[in-house]
């Protein structure tokens, strides 16, 4: 006699496990808002060159450090050129260059983070070593060094980025191998003769994941204030580009009489970054992982 | 005892439950009416899933997080516990109202010693003052039966081992002279022995102080030791209450029957009695009896209306309409024999010869420092010849080596010495890499822990195609019949498919397991403490499932467990291990009677019956093992009839009791028989 | 105990060394050299032969490593590649300064961090906790020199209460850095604080829910003495571990916000040393904030055994 049914049969397909997490995810405020914002400003990544009034680079002698008017909502900076146009196209450069080098260092961080999390043993010891090491320089040094030999082009930008920051995603992803390999679904896995290519997808990286998506999410908020530190600096983004970082190094000196050049920067950029740490809390509890903070790297 | 007649602890129609997400109300308890007197030692026996563990802590006036009161109350004392301020509840709990919980290791502040924990307790509770504390302390710890209180006082929790912290507790508990214990479920996750020994100390400490008990648990052994009472509970409610002679001898609940006859005994050799089904979840009861959709006895009555507690002519109260038509059934037989056929004949499917594994390996800096790991492996000497079709226990305690030995058979570990041979002639490579693939398919390995051994991403269809892809390679159509074929034939339906292991009860993913294991078809199954972590009804099903699987295939089973009952129910023979080395082997009749090995008449004694008059007999003392492993007997500091420096220097032989009993000892075995039947009589 | 110092010692020995090599090899990779780094479009001919004679860059790349690092061991840095300065002593100084800073916004940052930290836990989900928790996001999100620029704005030029710039030299004593230090503190301490304040609120949040805190409570104790007795030594232990890794950050890291303020700390000296391309400070300054690292991580570590009792009595189990 087969045994009763007292629980509703569910969909367990991926493609209903990701809905019911995005559903999960905008349930909550934080979730709502912070993906609202994220949503917005890619938006605004595709949509910008054809919504703006103005060219970014035109100069006017007359119009500098004008406060907002009428035709030039956010104002002028110290070219003259349109603070508005500029503010919506500020984050081009930067969400492509992290959009791309997030996504490589997660990727590259967590297979050499799985792989030594899974050989253990002398190997897996005198790696964490280097890592280590590694981990133990401060992070513009580590950037600036290369950034300055090599240029900042987004040909260099982007490898960095995704070198640097997929380092920490290998301590990370040792981690929840670890944790994920001392259960017995592995060792069953293994006792059974599957191989290590194979335990690995179908067994590990499923349950790794969530932990790597929210990981990603992070690192991708990281690495946004990474580039924008970097422009500000002046290694990042190079004029005439506008980006949020640029602009607010070249506004802070009128900052005293001409606030509108460092304002809208900086609201658009908080914004985005907040938005990105909002949806990645949201995911997490939606995940039901638990995460604990680091020190900025 | 203090007869005192006052109730201690008056429960009153108390229903306890939470709001889900949906705002629907779910109750935990339902109408809970339980009265406790001064002195009576109660069980609350039931399932996981029957709130016994909720009714206990709800005594204290604790509910935890998302659980409210739905109806009743329960007092203390004549005060009612949910109405008390904080202040009056900080003043009972711990003092005259004390909790006993259930993994004592978890339970003690890690960063506290153990003297200054109880010193806690006795600062809050009595009346002893600063400089008389730390005399009182050592008191405490010495009235259960720690060994060196005053080095223990200053030890932290960690550093003690289960039965110690357990001890500790209790310890804790006394201390401010309660006029109630609460026990949650005390004895789980401890050593046969162990446990066995905290009972008795539970047991002489009611005498002495006439302290009343709650002791909630699902082991009946364990209540048989130590109650005079019990309640039994289902799906939230009481459904029967009597003294402990009436409900362990002659049940007259259904539930309570079913529950008894599901207990495998050690001195019958059938399976016990399987219930089908589960209960029913908070909020699914609906308006008839709980147990109705797996009650053999069940009339239209039972599903419409629910049954209210009636009392019996003897004293009894019982929730069932048909409890009369139960009291004429006879008392619950014994089981479903089990068919065993002459093995000595069949051919033979594993040996291991002269296997020893280490589980110590080196690390970084000891090869750098040229360290060579310590000496004496964790599982030695252990030679074993299994036949087709036949089922081998291993049986012991915590440091037997008994899964160790699996995971060598199965690949996992390597073996550091001996070899294992399959089928007479392919000698089985250490690791996994080397063995091919029908090798693998052939042996197969299920785990204790059905949460942990089920990937919790993969729906049961992906879980059962694993090794279907792997050792067949079959695709989508032959997957799905296999798969169907499979589950039913662990009489799971085809539905169960597209379920993820955490749609699932404990009992129905262990089936899941096993039927992975059988997709393989496999000749040799290992089985790891299987039905360990289940119910005692569902290890009933369980253990019924494996038999028949075995009648229909043929399979050889290799069962380690700790249980010794549960091993007299399904094994032919039975190998017991201590600190991982052999020391009897035999058919299971044979090695459960005289003569015995001396840790297997410890392990005998130490048993609980479900049965008010068994008494255990505790011939060893309750000691931890210390490394490194001496010389000479592995048993030689805990061993009842040691001889003398023999066993300290020279490793006992082994001796045939008969053609196929060895015992390896060095009193002669019909020395020990002697001896042992003096013992009983 | 004495073989667990050992080990832990020496692995920090070990990525020291790691790290050393790791810099050197490092800048060897760069295309060109030092010099050609610093002479850039006047690296030719005699010029360069003088510069590579006197930095010694002829020699295999093995020994000079061998040199650096035996001298770097004893405190000799070598000389800035214009060959005029110690680099011990410019460092020096600059080390200092940001100690200074460093010292400062612990001094500030810690208890706040803390406090907030076990209050935001105790009383979670109630309105102290949502905004101390709020505000602890937004002052990990947004970039420091945003925050910076931001606070400039408001205390410096709307207020004007505080001075929004360092003017104070390089080798100037510690009293001689107020009022100017103080908006850099406040920065510093924000991006500090919020962090350890989420994760002190992450480990009490989750001791709380422990089998012997529910324990303690069942016995009666009563709830202040469950948490400073029970609460606070279980959930403040991996504190130390992210305060030590927040002082390192202190050290390095703040760069941006040494360059807004013009303070005239490690970072700033870094950021000017890579533009001007001189690489041997650049090196120096690298291996010593490893080094720094390692030590805080060791001490740490050290610091965390001694107060777990799980790892103090380790070695007495077996």
């Amino acid at each position: 006699m087969t045994a009763k049914l007292s629980v509703p049969i569910i969909k367990n397909r991926t493609q209903d496990r990701l809905f019911r997490v995005l559903s999960d995810v905008m349930a909550r405020p934080s979730g709502a808002i912070g993906l609202s914002l994220v949503v917005f400003h890619l938006v605004l990544v595709v949509i910008s060159p054809f919504i703006v009034p103005f060219d970014y680079r035109e100069i006017s002698a007359l119009l500098m450090l004008k406060g907002p008017s009428f035709e030039h909502w956010f104002g002028n900076d110290h070219l003259g050129r349109d603070i508005f146009s500029r503010t919506l196209l500020g984050g081009r450069e930067a969400i492509l260059v992290t959009g791309i080098a997030t996504p490589i260092a997660v990727l590259w961080g967590s297979f050499i983070g799985i792989f030594f999390g899974l050989v253990g043993g002398r190997i897996d010891e005198f790696s964490m070593r280097i890592v280590d090491a590694f981990l133990s320089l401060p992070w513009i040094l580590k950037m600036l060094v290369l950034i300055v030999t090599f240029g900042t082009g987004i040909g260099v930008l982007i490898p960095t980025l995704a070198f640097f920051y997929g380092i920490p995603v290998i301590r990370i992803a040792r981690a929840a191998t670890h944790d994920v390999v001392a259960r017995d679904f592995i060792s069953a896995a293994k006792a059974r003769g599957h191989g290590r290519i194979s335990i690995i997808r179908h067994e590990l990286l499923p349950n790794v994941l969530d932990t790597l998506m929210v990981e990603g999410a992070m690192r991708w908020s990281w690495m946004l204030l990474a580039f924008s530190s970097l422009s500000f600096l002046g290694f990042g983004a190079s004029p005439p580009t506008p980006d949020w970082g640029l602009m607010i190094a070249d506004a802070r000196g009128f900052m005293s009489f001409a606030p509108w050049g460092v304002l809208a920067p900086v609201v658009f950029l908080s914004s985005l970054i907040i938005g990105i740490n909002l949806t990645a809390d949201a995911l997490a509890k939606a995940l039901g992982i638990d995460r604990i903070q680091k020190a900025p790297v | 005892m203090n007869l005192d007649n006052k109730p201690l602890i008056e429960i009153c129609d108390l229903s306890i439950g939470f709001s889900n997400l949906e705002k629907l109300v779910l109750p935990i308890l339902r109408n809970i009416d339980l009265t406790i007197k001064a002195g009576e030692t109660v069980g609350l026996v039931g399932e996981s899933g029957s709130g016994k563990s909720t009714l206990a802590l709800a005594m204290m006036g604790y509910l935890g997080n998302p659980l409210k009161v739905l109806s009743g109350s329960t007092s203390f004392r004549h005060q009612s516990t949910f109405d008390l301020s904080m202040r009056e509840l900080e003043q009972i709990r711990g003092g005259q109202l004390a909790l006993i919980p259930q993994n004592a290791g978890q339970a003690l502040t890690p960063t506290q010693r153990i003297g200054r924990q109880i010193s806690e307790a006795l600062k809050l509770h009595s009346k002893v003052n600063d400089a008389d504390r730390p005399a009182r302390v050592i008191d405490l710890l010495t009235q259960v039966r720690l060994p060196d209180p005053e080095i223990l006082v200053n030890r932290y929790p960690h550093e003690l081992s289960g039965g110690q912290q357990q001890r500790v507790a209790i310890a804790m508990a006394l201390a401010g002279e309660p006029n109630a214990l609460l026990l949650d479920e005390p004895t789980t996750g401890l050593d046969v022995t162990t446990q066995a020994h905290v009972l008795e100390l539970l047991r002489d400490l009611a005498h002495e102080t006439g302290t009343a008990m709650v002791y909630v648990s699902h082991d009946l052994g364990a209540i048989a030791r130590v109650c005079d009472r019990v309640v039994v509970m289902y799906a939230g409610e009481i459904v029967l209450d009597g003294s402990v002679r009436q409900v362990l001898l002659k049940p007259v609940h259904p539930y309570a029957r079913s529950l008894l006859a599901s207990i495998p005994k050690l001195r019958e050799a059938s399976l016990p009695a399987a219930l089908d089904g589960r209960p029913p979840a908070p909020g699914d009861v609906g308006n008839g009896c709980a147990f109705a959709a797996r009650c053999a006895m069940a009339e239209d009555r039972c599903t419409n209306e629910r049954p209210i507690l009636q009392i019996t002519k003897s004293g009894e109260r019982v929730r069932c309409h048909l409890y009369e038509k139960v009291e004429q059934l006879a008392a619950p037989g014994p089981g479903t024999a089990v068919e065993r056929s002459p093995l000595s004949q069949a051919p033979e499917v594993l040996a291991l010869d002269n296997v020893a594994i280490s589980y110590t390996s080196r690390g970084l800096f000891d090869q750098i420092l040229g360290r060579q790991p310590s000496d004496t492996p964790t599982v030695d000497d252990v030679s074993l010849v299994i036949r087709k079709g036949e089922t081998i226990a291993l049986v012991g305690e915590s440091g037997s080596g008994k899964s160790t030995i699996l995971k060598a058979i199965a690949g996992l570990i390597p073996t550091r010495n001996g070899k294992i041979t399959y089928n007479g002639n392919e000698l089985l490579k250490a690791s996994i890499d080397q063995r091919d693939k029908n090798q693998l398919r052939r042996i197969q390995l299920i785990f204790q822990n059905p949460d942990d051994s089920l990937n919790p991403r993969q729906t049961v269809a992906q879980i059962l195609a694993q090794p279907l892809r792997l050792y067949f390679g079959l695709s989508n159509q032959e997957l799905h019949d296999r798969s169907v074929d499979i589950l039913e034939r662990v009489r799971l339906g085809s539905h169960y498919l597209e379920r993820l292991p955490s749609q699932l009860s404990g009992g129905e993913k262990q089936r899941v397991a096993v039927a992975r294991a059988f997709i393989a078809e496999p000749e040799l199954v290992l089985c790891d403490e299987v039905t360990s972590a289940l119910d005692v009804s569902v290890q009933a099903a369980v253990l019924e499932l494996l038999n028949r699987l075995q009648r229909e295939f043929g399979t050889t089973y290799i069962f380690v467990s700790h249980d010794l009952a549960v091993v007299r129910a399904l094994a032919d023979r039975v190998a017991l291990l201590y600190q991982g080395r052999l020391c009897e082997i035999g058919p299971v009749a044979d090695v459960y009677s005289l003569p015995s090995h001396p840790y297997t008449e410890v392990l005998l004694g130490a048993v609980l019956e479900p049965h008010p008059d068994s008494v255990p007999v505790l011939s060893a003392d309750d000691i931890v093992e210390l490394s490194p492993m001496p010389i000479g007997c592995p048993f030689q500091r805990r061993c009842p009839r040691r001889l003398g420096e023999i066993c300290d220097t020279q490793i006992p032989p082994w001796q045939q009791v008969s053609s196929e009993h060895l015992i390896r000892c060095h009193i002669s075995h019909s020395d020990l028989q002697k001896i042992q039947a003096e013992q009983l009589s | 105990m004495l073989s667990m110092l050992l080990r832990r010692l020496s692995l920090g020995l070990i990525t020291v060394i790691l790290v050393s090599i790791i810099i050197f090899t490092g800048v060897e990779f760069l295309p060109g050299d030092a010099c050609t780094a610093f002479l850039e479009r006047e690296a030719q001919g005699k010029l360069l032969e003088n510069c590579r004679q006197d930095l010694n860059l002829n020699r295999p790349a093995i020994d000079r490593y061998i040199d650096w690092a035996s001298s770097a061991m004893v405190g000799d840095l070598g000389l800035s590649v214009n060959g005029q300065q110690s680099i011990a002593e410019l460092v020096g100084n600059r080390m200092n300064n940001s100690l200074l800073l460093a010292f400062c916004a612990l001094l500030v940052g810690v208890p706040l961090a803390i406090f907030f930290g076990v209050i935001t836990a105790l009383w979670r989900d109630k309105p102290i906790d949502l905004f101390f928790s709020t505000a602890a996001i937004f002052a990990m999100t947004i970039p420091e020199f945003v925050s910076s620029t931001v606070l400039i704005l408001v205390f410096s030029v709307w207020l004007g209460w505080l001075p929004g710039i360092v003017l104070t030299s390089a080798n100037a004593s510690a009293a001689e850095f107020f009022p100017e230090i103080i908006l850099p503190v406040i920065v510093v301490a924000m991006v500090m604080t919020a962090h350890i304040l989420r994760m002190v609120r992450t480990s009490v949040i989750d001791v709380l829910a422990s089998d012997y805190v529910r324990m303690a409570t069942l016995k009666g104790v009563p709830y202040w003495q469950i948490v400073f007795h029970h609460v606070l030594p279980n959930a403040l232990l991996p504190a130390i571990n992210v305060v030590a890794l927040t002082i390192a950050w202190l050290l390095g890291g703040v760069v941006v916000i040494e360059v807004v303020f013009n303070y005239p700390g490690l970072g700033r000296m870094m950021i000017d040393s890579i533009s001007d391309r001189d690489l041997p400070v650049v090196q120096a300054i690298a291996l010593i904030l490893a080094t720094v690292y390692v030590s805080i991580n060791l001490t740490a570590d050290l610091l965390t055994m001694i107060a777990n009792p799980r790892l103090r009595t380790l070695h007495m189990r077996k």
